[in-house]
């Protein structure tokens, strides 16, 4: 298995985990595609992102058959991204909060869809029309 | 422990030979030189696209405008009502698809088989260029049709926009410079450049398009999902 001799595996594992990539991102726009909302929707894209990263990082980019030496090097530095990332939500939420709190937005609004814009063209034609 | 590091069986295994690499005084990484510098590049790039998903997380959270709801925005309609988000999952399948094909041609390297190698890197790039071509036609739509700017969109909040052409366009930048990539080494193969020097690069090639395929992942799932 040493890295000099290359990484030469049997080709089933790769069918394999090509097929599980593509039922995993199938389970993910499944959540977007029956409307599963809430703290649910987060917890299945992200149990599935996860599962796909991890298989494409151990699989496809051969980590699982590297040395300890190099899969440190490779996995050890991005741990503190997620110290980044946890700093950096601790704050969001607290500068939203000042910004609800004290300059008087509502953080009940809700967006606008194409279907707002674009449909409210079409009826507005629609009403012109018929008052031809 | 000293005197089996350099077996004949290789190097040691596990956390002794993780030891062993580390203190004996030579080289690290039993790695060919060009395959831990693109391990250290796709290291120093995960870093740059978690700085922008952060960004993206932070304004984010601190936006006080509603955000605008993306399952709507990217559903796109064959002739009936839109179908939420289908294009971004055609083009998440074709890049999950274009990783399949790469790690084909990493084996088929391997195995010294110069015609097949060409052909599945030339199908991975091809289908790069598909998704890069769908990403192209995705941004005209946004453009053009929805009137979403870097700077503000009809929906809601204006960092929207921003976030959208940064992220996507740094991905897609990725996804072309890998298709010029794997081209050309594509066509070193078929002229049999490699045939002396090792098949290593197919693989470090493919590295790079596996991570590509890897930071869609998290995009689609971030920017597209939640």
């Amino acid at each position: 298995m040493s890295s000099e001799a290359g990484q030469q595996h049997p080709l089933g594992i790769y069918y394999k985990i090509w097929v599980l990539l593509f039922v995993l991102s199938s389970f993910s726009y499944a959540v977007d595609f029956f409307n599963i909302q809430g703290g649910m929707r987060w917890g299945l894209v992200i149990l599935f992102m996860l599962l796909k990263a991890g298989f494409i990082v151990a699989i496809f980019m051969h980590v699982m058959w590297e040395r300890l030496a190099l899969i440190f090097t490779i996995l050890g530095p991005p741990i503190v991204l997620l110290l980044l990332i946890g700093f950096m939500s601790v704050e969001g939420f607290y500068t939203s909060g000042t910004r609800y709190q004290y300059m008087g937005h509502d953080p009940n609004a809700v967006a606008l869809t194409p279907s707002d814009l674009h449909g409210g063209e079409h009826a507005e034609e629609e009403h012109v029309e018929e008052a031809h | 422990m000293s005197e089996a590091a350099v077996s004949e069986a290789g190097p040691t295994p596990g956390v002794d030979g993780l030891v062993d690499d580390w203190s004996a005084d030579k080289q690290t990484y039993h790695v060919p030189w060009g395959k831990a510098m693109m391990w250290i590049f796709l290291v120093s790039d995960t870093f740059i696209f978690t700085c922008f998903l952060t960004g993206y997380l932070n304004v984010r959270l601190t936006t006080t405008q509603p955000w605008p709801p993306q399952s709507e925005i990217f559903a796109l309609s064959f002739g009936g009502d839109p179908i939420p988000l289908i294009l971004i999952a055609i083009m998440t399948f074709i890049l999950i698809t274009s990783s399949g094909t790469m790690a084909l041609a990493v084996n088929f390297g391997y195995r010294r088989d110069k015609v097949k190698t060409f052909w599945f890197m030339v199908a991975t790039a091809a289908f790069g260029a598909s998704f890069v071509g769908m990403q192209a036609f995705e941004w005209s739509k946004l453009i053009l049709e929805e009137g979403v700017r870097p700077w503000g969109n009809p929906f809601g909040a204006p960092q929207f926009g921003s976030v959208f052409f940064m992220i996507t366009g740094f991905h897609g930048l990725h996804v072309s410079a890998g298709v010029i990539y794997l081209l050309t080494v594509a066509f070193k193969v078929r002229k049999g450049h490699y045939e002396k020097k090792g098949y290593e690069i197919v693989e470090i090639a493919g590295l790079y398009w596996h991570f590509v395929d890897l930071v869609w992942v998290f995009i689609f799932a971030f920017f597209y999902l939640l």
